[in-house]
C-alpha cells in the first residue's frame, strides 16, 4: 500500500484524488447535540466523525493554582469506531491525541481559567472535555480540536445544586473564551508531505505533525508522531500551511453559536 | 573534500561516523555507505583490508551468520524438529534430517532419544533466512550432544579474542590445562578436562582474556597466568 | 524591547545550556545503559535487546521495533508522584520511542524489538530530553546498529526572550512561557522531536528551532567524546 501512495504522489494525486493541501470535505459542524451536556459538538472532516462533550461542575482547585479553575481532556477509542478500536482504557496512541488537543487549549490560555474561579483555593469550576471518535477515517487530532473547540464555544454555564452539581438547566453565561486556536495535521510520506491525512495515509506515514495556531502568527502547540522525522524546511513549511488553509477551518468554526 | 581513509586504522569510533571518502571503498561489517562515504554503524575498533573497512564491536547480541558453530541447548521438542536456545535474539531450528545422517522414521522414534529438552549440543549454522528462522544441523561428525563438561558464556564479541589468530590463544588454554575446549561463536564456552580443577582453571584463563582482550602480548602471559594459578590457592590437588 | 531586559534567574545567557554530564555503563545487567545529566536534571536509560518481540502480531518480518518506558520516580519531584504509569508517562514514552527509531537500523532487526526503559530519580524540566540523550548513549553502548547518534535539547521562550533548556522556574514564568522540547539527528539533518506548547511567533519559534539544532550536534559532539574516552585502550595495533 505504501509503494503505491507514493507512485501516486509522484504524480501529485492522492488515494481519494485530493491534492496534498486539500482538506477533506464535507467539514460540517453541529452544536448542542448531547442535551445533557453543558456544551457538545458533532464534528465531521471527510468520513471522520468525533463527537465532543464539555461537562461542566464545581470543585476543589489544584494545590498550586487556588485560583484556576481547572481542565481535562480525554478521548477514548471507542470501538465502534473502528474495527482496530480494543475495549479498556485508551492506548499511548489515543492518549497522545488527547494530550496534544490539551495542551493547545490549555496552553493558549484559550479558556481564561482565572475566570473560573469562584473562591480562591476552595470552588473552581471544572471543565472536562470528552472526545468520542465515532467513525475513525483518519486525522483524529483535527476532528477532536474542532469538536473541542466547538463544544467550548457551545456551553453554557450550569445551574447548580448545593453539591456544586449541575441540575440539568443552563444559564446563558458562556465559558471566558480568548482566543481561538486552530489545529491542521499533516504527514510525511517518502518525501511529500500532505495535509488532513486519510487512515491509510497514517498507516503508511513515516511522521506527522500536528500545528495550532491563533491570531496573526502565532504557534500555539506542536506535536510530532510516528517513528520518522522533519527537514527544517518541511517544518517551516507545514506550519506556513496551517495559516494558509486554516480559513477553511474557521469557516466550519463561524458557522457555530 | 579528501578522498580516502579518514580514520586511523584500530581507533574507536562511533556510530554515524565518517571512515573513509571515496567510491573504491567498500562497507564491510558494521558500515555503511551514503553517497561518497563509508559510515560505521557500530562503536567500535575500526579494521581496514585492503578497501574493505569493517568495525569489530566492543558489545553486542550474537546475531547469527551462515557457517558459524555454535553451542545451543534444547528447548523444545516437536514432531521432527527441536528448537533450541543459541543466545540469540530468536531461537534456531533443527530438523531431523539435519540432526543425523542415519535414516530415522519420526513416526516410530521418540526423537527425544536423540536430543531432549536441556541437551547441549554442538552444531553448525547452516541457514539464516531473511526473516530471521534459523536452521541448524548436527550431521557431520565433530558436531554432537554435549554430554559432560563445564559450560558459561562469554561475551560474543569477545570469541574471535579468545580463539585467536588461527587459533592461537584457544590451542595455548588446550595445552596448558589440559582439556578439550569449544568456543562458540554465539558466545557460549565448553569445557571438558580429566578433573574439575583444570576444567575451572580453563574458565578462569578464559574470563581473563575477555576483561583484558585489547591488551598486547596477552597469549604469553596467559600461559603465565595459568602456572601461577596452578601453584597458588592450592590447585596442585587431584 | 521588553525582551531584551528579561534575565534569566540562574543568569545564564539566552543559548547557554545547564552543566552536562554523561556516564556509561551505569546498569550492568542492560544490554547498554548511560546516566545523563543537565543541570538537576537527572535521566538513566538501560536498553535491552534485541530481543524477541512478543505478542506475535506486533512482529513486522520487514524490521524491528524500538519501544520506551518512561518513568518519572515518585521522588523525582516536590509533590511525590504515585509510582503508577500516568497519561504524561505514557506519552512520553511513545514521544521518546519515535525520536530515537531513526537513529537505529531497525531493518537489521526484524521480528525483534529494542527496549530503552527511561528512569527520571531527579526532574527540573527538560526530562524527556535527558532521557533521549542517556538514550542514545546507551543503544550505542549496547553494540546496536546506528545510523548515527542523537541529540535533544529543549528550546523556547520565557516572556520574549527566546532561550535554550527551560528550568522548571523558566517554564512556569509568569508572563508566559513556550517549551519547546527538540530531537535533532545531525547526520540525516532530520528533526525527529518536536513538541511546542505556549505562544510564540512564528518568525521566533524558527530562531529558537536553529538555536535548538546547533545546540543538538554539540550535544553529539559530546557523546562521541564520551563513547570515544570510555573505550580509550582498547585500540590495538
Amino acid at each position: 500500500m505504501k509503494e503505491y501512495i507514493i507512485e501516486l504522489a509522484k504524480s501529485g494525486l492522492r488515494l481519494d484524488g485530493r491534492g496534498f493541501l486539500d482538506i477533506r470535505k464535507p467539514i460540517k459542524v453541529e452544536v448542542g447535540v448531547a442535551k445533557k451536556a453543558e456544551g457538545s459538538a458533532l464534528v465531521q472532516i471527510g468520513n471522520t466523525k468525533m463527537l465532543a462533550g464539555v461537562k461542566l461542575e464545581i470543585g476543589t482547585p489544584f494545590p498550586d493554582t487556588p485560583n484556576q479553575g481547572t481542565l481535562m481532556v480525554n478521548m477514548e477509542a471507542t470501538q465502534l469506531a473502528h474495527p482496530d478500536f480494543e475495549s479498556g482504557p485508551p492506548p499511548p496512541e489515543i492518549i497522545e491525541i488527547a494530550r496534544t488537543i490539551d495542551r493547545g487549549i490549555r496552553e493558549t490560555k484559550m479558556i481564561d481559567l482565572e475566570k473560573l474561579c469562584i473562591e480562591e483555593g476552595e470552588k473552581v469550576w471544572m471543565v472536562f472535555i470528552d472526545l468520542y471518535p465515532l467513525n475513525h477515517a483518519g486525522n483524529l487530532i483535527d476532528a477532536g480540536a474542532l469538536g473541542a473547540l466547538a463544544a467550548l464555544k457551545n456551553a453554557r454555564i450550569p445551574k447548580v445544586d448545593e453539591n456544586g452539581k449541575p441540575t440539568g438547566k443552563l444559564t446563558n453565561k458562556k465559558l471566558p473564551l480568548t482566543k481561538e486556536p486552530i489545529t491542521l495535521t499533516f504527514v510525511k510520506i517518502g518525501d511529500k508531505i500532505m495535509a488532513d491525512p486519510s487512515l491509510e495515509e497514517e498507516k503508511v506515514m513515516d511522521a506527522r505533525l500536528a500545528v495550532s495556531v491563533s491570531g496573526k502568527d502565532r504557534i500555539n502547540a506542536l506535536q510530532k508522531s510516528g517513528t520518522g522525522g522533519f527537514t527544517e524546511e518541511e517544518v517551516f513549511s507545514i506550519i506556513d500551511n496551517t495559516f494558509k488553509l486554516r480559513k477553511t477551518i474557521e469557516k466550519a468554526l463561524g458557522e457555530v453559536k | 573534500m579528501n578522498e580516502g581513509i579518514i580514520v586511523k586504522p584500530r581507533s574507536v569510533v562511533i556510530p554515524g561516523e565518517t571512515l573513509a571518502r571515496g567510491m573504491d571503498y567498500l562497507p564491510g561489517k558494521g558500515t555503511y555507505r551514503e553517497g561518497e562515504e563509508i559510515i560505521s554503524s557500530l562503536l567500535g575498533l575500526v579494521d581496514i583490508k585492503g578497501n574493505v573497512l569493517r568495525i569489530i564491536p566492543l558489545k553486542g547480541a550474537y546475531i547469527p551468520k551462515k557457517d558459524d558453530n555454535v553451542i545451543g541447548r534444547i528447548k523444545d521438542v516437536g514432531y521432527g524438529s527441536w528448537e533450541v536456545d543459541i543466545n540469540a535474539p530468536v531461537t534456531a531450528n533443527l530438523l531431523l534430517q539435519d540432526a543425523t545422517s542415519a535414516f530415522i522414521d519420526k513416526d516410530l522414534v521418540d526423537i527425544r532419544r536423540f536430543f531432549d529438552v536441556g541437551d547441549y549440543i554442538y552444531a553448525r549454522v547452516v541457514k539464516v533466512s531473511k526473516y530471521m528462522y534459523i536452521l541448524l544441523s548436527t550431521r557431520e561428525r565433530e558436531y554432537k550432544k554435549l554430554s559432560t563438561g563445564l559450560i558459561f558464556k562469554i561475551k560474543p564479541v569477545k570469541v574471535p579474542r579468545v580463539i585467536g589468530k588461527r587459533g592461537s590463544m584457544v590451542n595455548v588454554l588446550k595445552s596448558e590445562t589440559n582439556t578439550e575446549l569449544i568456543i562458540g561463536q554465539n558466545g557460549v564456552v565448553w569445557i571438558r578436562g580429566k578433573n574439575r580443577v583444570d576444567e575451572l582453571l580453563a574458565k578462569k584463563a578464559i574470563k581473563y582474556i575477555e576483561e583484558h582482550a585489547h591488551e598486547k602480548g596477552l597469549t604469553d602471559k596467559i600461559k603465565e597466568l595459568i602456572s601461577k594459578w596452578r601453584d597458588e590457592d592450592g590447585w596442585k590437588k587431584d | 524591547m521588553a525582551g531584551k531586559k528579561i534575565k534569566r534567574p540562574d543568569g545564564r545567557k539566552p543559548d547557554e545550556i545547564r552543566e552536562i554530564s554523561y556516564e556509561l555503563g551505569v546498569i550492568k545487567n542492560a544490554d547498554g545503559s548511560a546516566k545523563f545529566k543537565i543541570g538537576n536534571t537527572e535521566a538513566i536509560a538501560a536498553v535491552y535487546g534485541p530481543r524477541e518481540l512478543h505478542p506475535r502480531f506486533l512482529q513486522d518480518p520487514n524490521k524491528g521495533m524500538l519501544r520506551c518506558k518512561y518513568n518519572l520516580m515518585s521522588f523525582s519531584v516536590s509533590e511525590r508522584k504515585r509510582p503508577a504509569p500516568t497519561r504524561r508517562d505514557t506519552e512520553l514514552s511513545l514521544v521518546i520511542a519515535n525520536a530515537l527509531s531513526q537513529c537505529v537500523f531497525l531493518e537489521k532487526y526484524p521480528k525483534l524489538v529494542i527496549d530503552v526503559f527511561v528512569e527520571v530519580p531527579q526532574a527540573d524540566a527538560g526530562t524527556r530530553c535527558a532521557g533521549i540523550c542517556a538514550a542514545s548513549l546507551a543503544l550505542a553502548d549496547a553494540g546496536i546498529e546506528m545510523k548515527e547518534l542523537a541529540g535533544s535539547i529543549s528550546a523556547g521562550a520565557i516572556g520574549d526572550l527566546i532561550v535554550l533548556d527551560l528550568t522548571k522556574e523558566e517554564e512556569d514564568w509568569p508572563k508566559g512561557a513556550t517549551d519547546i522540547p527538540i530531537t535533532y539527528l545531525p547526520r540525516q539533518k532530520l528533526i525527529t522531536g518536536l513538541q511546542l506548547d505556549g505562544d510564540i511567533s512564528f518568525a521566533d519559534f524558527k530562531k529558537a528551532l536553529k538555536m535548538a539544532m546547533e545546540k543538538c550536534k554539540d550535544l553529539v559532539k559530546k557523546q562521541e567524546e564520551v563513547l570515544k574516552a570510555r573505550y580509550k585502550g582498547s585500540d590495538e595495533e
